[in-house]
């Protein structure tokens, strides 16, 4: 579904800031895989993602998703086989505009837009039972503005949004990073019920490692910009945090994994 | 005060007039987010275009058609300098303000400015609106329903109904989307530059019209009319919100509370000029005063009660 092949990225080249974030990743994902990524700050997670994504285009290498090349596609066009969900709650919606408004937009995603009504009159009905999946009484607030929820309403709200349109990759930028543990558990336990409900192929990128373990069927690590480990199947089921650690601290030649993400 | 009340008719006209170019500053700057300096320039190229034509013997509604595409033209302009160009918004407009102020001067046949012969009574009858109507439905030589308030009045409903159903659209709300998150906006598959380009032709076509209606309504389009409309219209906008957000919440309401604050504007304006005999020269500071301080109250008040409620984190901690 995802084929990502040598791509290489490097911000402000020429200048004191130049940095590589990517050196050369390969990433190959099967349709309905589910793939969780994990790695320190800086190690160029969250630029995979956006490489993918789209936000800008990488200096090397080329990036297909269900065998379409969208090397050079920018973002907007991209988003008709991509569904996001950001780590920043405020940037997945549009807080001016109601629940569902905010749905109708994503109902859309990958369509031309036309001077047909935002809202059909039937949609609105859909959508309050779609709602009822997040279980946390959306349902009955679809003209709320969304900018009266709470960054966990939001956060799942979008999740939501991004598969509206079954999109045929699900990108996760730790998403739930930016909520409180509770709100975080409840968030990740929609996006079980609704990846598992849609077989959908997803990417997640956490910073917890418990997180990480505990969902997917494969695990991948970055660091410096790279794959380091990759690991899935039954050796990913038995995957323990310390052994993990210790993958890495071979891999990386340092302990530097202990500060960076067992913390987390 | 019996100079004022007789001038309020004029007042309220004038102000419904600069009330649909306001609306068309609502659309940048509320809806895209976008201070558009373009406005200046378009306003007078709505002007400009609208009396020559008119002039020529073209009819009037084709005129302010050609007004208003003129405008969208010029919208497009600044639209594509910001997309296509990467220029910033705000520079932009001021780029396409400028080029506009020559192209105005064309327009006009290298004049500053052109009249619309109303001793020709067969001429004046012609126009939709016209001060002279504010005085002869007064005298009673004119039926009622020419009066500016009222033409104005409904020509501003149309325009606000037209843009209710639009902003309802797929296409209207992918607007209001690249406005209010352009991030989510792309990863809707919304193509925010098209939606920038797009809200930037609507309003300056909105503007373009609102010119071609004020230069009937004085019977001269004038080189200079449109300087310093951006802060007449954001004037409305403001003092719309101030006073009006807490009972029209209704996207058409907020439109109509955009036109009320020109007209409130207007009211105020003409107050000051015949209650306090000030010199008229003095308008555009009045204006630009009134329009800072208002802009500065919400950040004002913003970081009055951040402080506020840091001091009471604090005890609490």
């Amino acid at each position: 579904m995802l084929d990502v092949k040598g791509i290489h990225k490097t911000f402000n080249p020429g200048t004191v800031n130049e940095k590589t974030a990517l050196r050369g990743v390969d990433l190959h994902m099967e349709e309905g895989q589910f793939v969780t990524v994990i790695g320190g700050n800086g190690a160029g997670k969250s630029t995979l993602l956006n490489a993918v994504a789209g936000v800008w285009t990488v200096d090397r290498g080329t990036i297909s998703i269900g065998g379409v090349d969208v090397t050079h596609l920018p973002e907007y066009r991209r988003a008709r086989y991509i569904g996001r969900v950001f780590q920043d709650p405020m940037l997945g919606t549009a807080a001016t505009m109601q629940i569902d408004e905010n749905m109708a937009l994503a109902m859309r995603r990958g369509q031309r837009r036309t001077l047909r009504p935002g809202i059909g009159r039937s949609e609105r009905e859909e959508y309050r039972e779609m709602l009822k999946i997040l279980d946390l009484g959306l349902e009955d607030r679809l003209t709320s503005k969304v900018g009266l929820l709470s960054g966990g309403q939001r956060q799942a709200l979008t999740l939501l949004m991004a598969t509206l349109q079954k999109p045929k990759l699900l990108l996760l930028d730790e998403h739930t990073a930016a909520l409180d543990p509770r709100t975080a558990v409840k968030v990740l336990d929609a996006t079980e019920r609704i990846v598992g409900r849609d077989h959908l192929t997803t990417l997640m990128i956490t910073h917890n490692m418990k997180d990480a373990i505990a969902h997917g069927d494969r695990l991948i690590m970055m660091y410096d910009g790279q794959i380091v480990i990759d690991v899935s199947g039954e050796e990913k089921k038995k995957l323990t945090v310390h052994q993990l650690l210790e993958l890495f601290g071979k891999v990386s030649g340092s302990d530097e994994a202990d500060d960076t993400l067992l913390l987390s | 005060m019996l100079a004022f009340i007789g001038a309020l008719p004029g007042a309220v006209s004038q102000g419904l007039i600069w009330g649909v170019m306001a609306i068309g500053v609502y659309i940048t700057y509320k809806i895209l987010d976008i201070a558009d300096l373009t406005v200046d320039g378009s306003f007078c190229t709505g002007g400009a275009v609208f009396v020559v034509l008119f002039g020529a013997g073209v009819n009037i509604w084709l005129a302010l058609l050609a007004a208003l595409l003129v405008g969208m033209l010029a919208g497009l302009i600044t639209g594509l300098l910001h997309t296509a160009c990467g220029i910033p918004a705000i520079l932009a407009g001021i780029l396409t303000q400028l080029g506009l102020w020559s192209v105005n001067l064309a327009i006009m046949g290298m004049k500053a400015n052109v009249a619309i012969n109303i001793i020709d009574q067969t001429n004046l009858d012609k126009l939709l609106v016209s001060l002279r109507f504010v005085q002869d439905v007064a005298r009673g030589s004119r039926p009622f329903y020419r009066h500016p308030i009222l033409v104005v009045g409904v020509f501003t409903i149309a325009v606000i109904g037209i843009l209710y159903w639009f902003f309802g659209t797929e296409l209207g709300a992918s607007l209001r989307a690249t406005g209010a998150n352009p991030s989510m906006a792309r990863a809707q598959g919304i193509n925010t530059n098209v939606g920038k380009v797009l809200g930037l032709m609507v309003s300056n076509g909105l503007v373009a019209l609102s010119g071609a209606l004020l230069s009937q309504y004085q019977a001269f389009s004038d080189a200079s009319m449109g300087k310093g409309a951006i802060v007449i219209g954001l004037a409305a906008v403001i003092i719309g919100e101030v006073l009006f957000s807490r009972f029209f919440t209704n996207f058409a309401l907020k439109l109509l509370a955009v036109s009320f604050g020109a007209i409130i504007y207007y009211i105020v304006i003409q107050a000051v000029v015949s209650l306090s005999g000030i010199d008229t020269n003095y308008l555009k500071l009045i204006s630009a005063s009134i329009v800072a301080v208002f802009l500065a109250i919400p950040y004002w008040k913003g970081r009055y009660f951040a402080k506020r409620a840091q001091k009471g984190g604090k005890v609490n901690a």
